[in-house]
C-alpha cells in the first residue's frame, strides 16, 4: 500500500483491505454462506460439548480407521466444493453466447476452472483414495495399524492445511488463474503477480508432504506387517493396487515438490528456470509436471482397480479370475505410467521421433488395462452376480471407463492429438475416466466398506438413485462435450460467439444438474441410514466377503484383530470360513497400540501459517513458523509416552459386543 | 553357534540392514573425501586439456560417489530386508534412467525445434 507506514509492510507483507473482494457479489454472498454454514456447525458442536470428544477421539487420534473416516469426510466437504465450481462454469457457459458475457467476468471463471480441477484432483480424488487405503488396507493384511501411525495423523493434517490455504484464498486475495497445474509463462510474477499462484503452490506444497508420507507409510506396512503366511502373491487385489500406488506416490510426488519449488523461486527470488529471459525454458516446466502428473492419474485409478476387484469377486461370489494376470498388469502399468508423459504435449514440437515413442507407450497402456477388464468380466461370468449398489457402481465403471478409455487411444494417436489437444473433446474424455473410473470406483467402495466401518448399510434405494443420476448425468454432461470437442472448440472459455453452439452447451448443463442430483441423493442416503440404523444394522460380514477386513467386527476394536490371523490361502477369510473358523472367545492377552498426540495437529497449523506467510510476504510470520515447526518435531521425538496397552479385560469386552451379530447373508459364504 | 539365540540372531542379521562400525564409516569418509577432492583438483588446477574429458571423468566420479554413499552411509547390499533395498534401489535406478535420459532427450527435440534463436539474441531482446 502506498500510504502505509514501513511498520505496517513489515508487519502485513503485502496484505491489506484491498485482498478482501468486497467489489465481487459472487464472493461476498459464497463468503456469507460459508461464514453462517460454519458459524452453525462451530455453535452445534460447542453447544453440544462435543469439542473434547473431537479433540481426543478423533483429531489426535492416529487409528488408522479413524483417519480413513477423516479423510473421506474431508474430500466429500471439498466434492461439494468441487462441484460448485463445476456447476457454476456449466451454468456461464451455457448462458453466454453473443451479446450475453453471462454473470462470471473472465478472471474470475479462469480462478473456477483452476479450483476446480486442482480441488478434484488433489483433495476430492486423492483424498477419497488415502481415506479407502487407510481404513481398508491394514484390516486386509491382518495388521493392527499401519507402519507409522504418527505419521499417519501428520499426514492427514497436513492435507488439510493444504486445503485450508486454498479455502482461504476464496475470501483473502484471488486463487490461482493459471489452470490446475500453473503452466508458466502464466504462473510466472510477470503475469501473475498476485497471490493466487502461490496459494496454489503452497496449499501443494503442503498436502504433497503429507501425500508422499502417506505413500512411504503404505509401503512400509504392506512390506513389513503383513499376516503370517501372507506372502505376496496372497495379498488381496486391493492391497496389490494400495502397493503398487503407494510405490508410484514415493517416486512421483519429489518431482512435483521440485517443480513448484523452481517455479517459487522463480516467483520469490527472481530466478529463471521457466521464463525465456536468461536461459530459462517454459518447456521444461511442462515436461517436469506431467513427467509427476501422468503418474499421478495412474496413482488415483489403480487402488479403485483393486476396489472393483474385490466387488467383483465378492459379489459374484467366486474368487478373482486371473489374479496373477491381475498383478502383473497391475505392476506393469506401474512402470509404464512413466514412459508415456509426453502424450500431453504432443504438439509442444518434440518432432516426430520424440512423439512415435511416447504414441507407443501410451498405446501400450491399454494392454494391462483391457486385460483387466476382461478379468472382471470372466470374473462375473458362470457366477452369482449379486446386483447390489457396489456391483451397480462396478458395471457402470466397466461400460463407462471402456469407453473412455477407448478415447483415450484416440488421444494417443499423435496425428489425432494435433486435432484434438486442448479441446473439449480432451475434457470429455479425462472426466469419462476419472468420473467414470476413480468416481464411480469410490463410490463403489463407500457402500461396500461402510458397513464394516459404522455397523449398518446405506440405503439402497437412495444409493440406486444416486447411483442411476451419477450414469445418466454423466453421458447428458460429457456426451456434448465429445461432439463439440471434434468440431474445434477449445476448452476454458467464458464466452462464445457461434450460437449454434448453445445447445450441446445447455444439454452439458442438463447433465450436471443431473449430477447435482446424484450428489445430493449420495447425502440423502448417508441421511437415512442413520436415520434408521437400526433396521440396517449388520453383522461383520454383510457381504459374504473374501478378505480378512470381513472377519473382525462392524465397527472393527481399535485394536482391529484380537489374535493376528494366519493366512494359508489367497481369499483368507473365505478359506477360513470353509474350514469351520470358529472365533475365539477367550484366552486374550493385553495388546501394544500407538497412542494419539497432539503433534500433527500443531505441526501442520504452523504449516498452515508459514503458507500463509510466504503468500502475504509476511516475512517475519514465515520465519518464526518455520522455526516453530522444526523445534516442534525435534520436540517431539523426545516424547517417550507413545504406546499403551489395551488390557485383556477390554479386549474380552469387545470381542463380546454387540457389533458381532451375525447376519443371515454371512450362511451364504 | 547353534544356541537359539544366536539362530534367531543370525535369522535378525538377514531381515535388517546392519548398522556398520567404525571402520566401514572411516572408510566411507575417507573415500567419499578423495572422490570429492580429486573433481575440485582437476577443475581448479586444469589438470586436463580437453574440457570434455575432465567432464567426463568428473561425473564419473560422482557415480563411484554415489555407490560409495550408498554402500558405506546406507548400508545397501543385495541382503538386506530380504532383498527389498535392492529392487527399490533398482526401481529406482531405472526410473532415474527413464525421468533424466528421456527428460534430455525431449528437451533437446523442443530446444532444437521451438527455440531457435541464440541465448545473446535472447539476452540482447529481454533488456532492449
Amino acid at each position: 500500500m502506498p500510504n502505509r507506514s514501513a511498520f505496517w509492510n513489515f508487519l502485513l507483507g503485502r496484505l491489506s483491505m484491498d485482498a478482501l473482494p468486497l467489489h465481487n457479489t459472487i464472493v461476498v454472498v459464497t463468503f456469507i454462506v460459508v461464514a453462517l454454514g460454519g458459524a452453525a456447525l462451530l455453535g452445534v458442536v460447542t453447544w453440544k460439548r462435543q469439542w473434547g470428544y473431537l479433540w481426543t477421539e478423533w483429531f489426535t487420534s492416529i487409528d488408522h480407521k479413524k483417519l480413513g473416516i477423516m479423510y473421506m469426510i474431508l474430500a466429500t466437504v471439498m466434492l461439494f466444493r468441487g462441484f460448485a465450481d463445476a456447476i457454476m462454469m456449466r451454468a456461464q457457459q451455457a448462458i453466454a453466447f453473443g451479446d450475453n458475457m453471462g454473470y462470471l467476468p473472465p478472471h474470475h471463471y479462469d480462478q473456477i476452472f483452476t479450483a476446480h480441477g486442482a480441488i478434484m484432483i488433489f483433495f476430492v480424488a486423492m483424498a477419497y483414495i488415502v481415506g479407502l487405503m487407510n481404513y481398508v488396507m491394514p484390516m486386509q493384511i491382518g495388521a493392527r495399524d499401519v507402519a507409522f501411525p504418527f505419521l499417519n495423523n501428520f499426514s492427514f493434517w497436513l492435507t488439510v492445511s493444504g486445503v485450508l490455504l486454498f479455502m482461504v484464498s476464496l475470501f483473502i486475495g484471488d486463487f490461482s488463474h493459471a489452470g490446475w497445474l500453473g503452466y508458466p509463462p502464466v504462473s510466472e510474477l510477470h503475469q501473475s503477480p498476485g497471490p493466487g499462484v502461490d496459494y496454489y503452490i503452497w496449499g501443494l506444497q503442503l498436502s504433497g508432504l503429507g501425500t508422499l508420507l502417506t505413500g512411504i507409510n503404505f509401503v512400509v506396512t504392506i512390506l513389513k506387517m503383513r499376516a503370517p503366511g501372507m506372502s505376496l502373491m496372497k495379498m488381496p487385489m486391493f492391497t496389490w493396487t494400495t502397493l503398487c500406488t503407494s510405490g508410484l506416490i514415493v517416486v512421483t510426488f519429489p518431482i512435483l515438490t521440485a517443480t513448484l519449488l523452481l517455479l517459487s523461486l522463480d516467483r520469490y527470488i527472481g530466478t529463471h528456470f521457466f521464463t525465456a529471459a536468461l536461459g530459462g525454458n517454459v518447456m521444461m516446466y511442462i515436461n517436469l509436471i506431467w513427467i509427476w502428473g501422468h503418474p499421478e492419474v495412474y496413482i488415483l485409478i489403480l487402488p479403485l482397480f483393486g476396489v472393483f476387484s474385490e466387488i467383483v469377486s465378492t459379489f459374484s461370489g467366486k474368487r478373482l479370475f486371473g489374479y496373477s494376470s491381475m498383478v502383473y498388469a497391475t505392476v506393469s502399468i506401474m512402470i509404464l505410467s512413466y514412459l508415456v508423459w509426453l502424450h500431453h504435449f504432443f504438439t509442444m514440437g518434440s518432432g516426430a521421433d520424440v512423439n512415435s515413442f511416447f504414441s507407443l507407450t501410451t498405446m501400450m497402456i491399454s494392454i494391462p488395462t483391457g486385460a483387466k477388464i476382461f478379468n472382471w468380466l470372466f470374473t462375473m461370468y458362470r457366477g452369482r452376480v449379486r446386483f447390489d449398489v457396489p456391483m451397480l457402481w462396478t458395471m457402470g465403471f466397466l461400460f463407462t471407463f471402456t469407453i473412455g478409455g477407448m478415447t483415450g487411444v484416440m488421444l494417443s494417436v499423435a496425428p489425432a492429438d494435433f486435432l484434438l489437444h486442448n479441446s473439449l473433446f480432451l475434457i470429455a474424455h479425462f472426466h469419462n475416466v476419472i468420473i467414470g473410473g476413480v468416481v464411480f470406483g469410490i463410490f463403489a467402495g463407500i457402500n461396500y466398506w461402510f458397513p464394516k466401518a459404522f455397523g449398518f448399510r446405506l440405503d439402497p434405494f437412495w444409493g440406486k438413485c444416486s447411483f442411476w443420476f451419477w450414469q445418466i448425468g454423466f453421458w447428458f454432461a460429457f456426451g456434448p462435450l465429445y461432439i463439440l470437442g471434434l468440431m474445434g472448440v477449445t476448452r476454458r472459455l467464458s464466452h462464445f460467439t457461434d450460437p449454434s453452439l448453445q445447445k450441446w452447451f445447455i444439454i452439458a448443463a442438463f447433465g450436471a444438474f443431473l449430477i447435482l442430483l446424484g450428489i445430493l441423493s449420495f447425502v440423502m442416503q448417508i441421511y437415512v441410514s442413520i436415520r434408521h440404523r437400526e433396521k440396517y444394522a449388520v453383522g461383520h460380514d454383510p457381504w459374504g466377503g473374501r478378505t480378512l477386513e470381513w472377519q473382525t467386527s462392524s465397527p472393527p476394536p481399535p485394536y482391529n484383530f484380537a489374535f493376528v490371523p494366519k493366512v494359508h490361502e489367497r481369499d483368507a477369510w473365505t478359506h477360513m470360513k470353509e474350514s469351520g473358523y470358529q472365533r475365539p472367545l477367550q484366552g486374550f492377552n493385553d495388546i501394544h497400540m500407538p497412542k494419539s498426540t497432539a503433534t500433527g495437529v500443531v505441526l501442520s497449523a504452523l504449516g498452515f501459517v508459514f503458507g500463509f506467510a510466504m503468500v502475504w510476504y509476511i516475512w517475519w510470520l514465515a520465519a518464526v513458523s518455520f522455526v516453530a515447526l522444526i523445534a516442534y518435531a525435534i520436540h517431539h521425538t523426545f516424547n517417550y509416552d507413545r504406546d499403551y496397552h489395551v488390557s485383556a479385560d477390554e479386549v474380552n469386552r469387545f470381542e463380546h459386543a454387540g457389533n458381532w451379530a451375525t447376519d443371515p447373508q454371512e450362511v451364504r459364504a | 553357534m547353534n544356541s537359539p539365540s544366536t539362530t534367531e540372531h543370525a535369522h535378525d542379521d538377514a531381515m535388517h540392514a546392519h548398522h556398520g562400525s567404525l571402520r566401514s564409516y572411516l572408510t566411507g569418509f575417507v573415500l567419499a573425501a578423495i572422490l570429492t577432492i580429486i573433481p575440485f583438483w582437476l577443475v581448479m588446477g586444469h589438470v586436463i586439456e580437453s574440457r570434455q574429458a575432465t567432464i567426463i571423468i568428473v561425473l564419473a566420479l560422482a557415480a563411484v560417489q554415489i555407490l560409495v554413499h550408498m554402500i558405506f552411509f546406507l548400508h545397501l547390499d543385495t541382503r538386506s530386508e530380504n532383498g527389498w533395498n535392492m529392487l527399490a534401489l533398482i526401481f529406482t535406478g531405472v526410473l532415474v534412467a527413464i525421468v533424466l535420459g528421456a527428460s534430455i532427450w525431449v528437451m533437446y527435440n523442443e530446444n532444437a525445434n521451438m527455440m531457435p534463436m541464440s541465448p545473446q539474441y535472447m539476452h540482447h531482446k529481454q533488456g532492449s
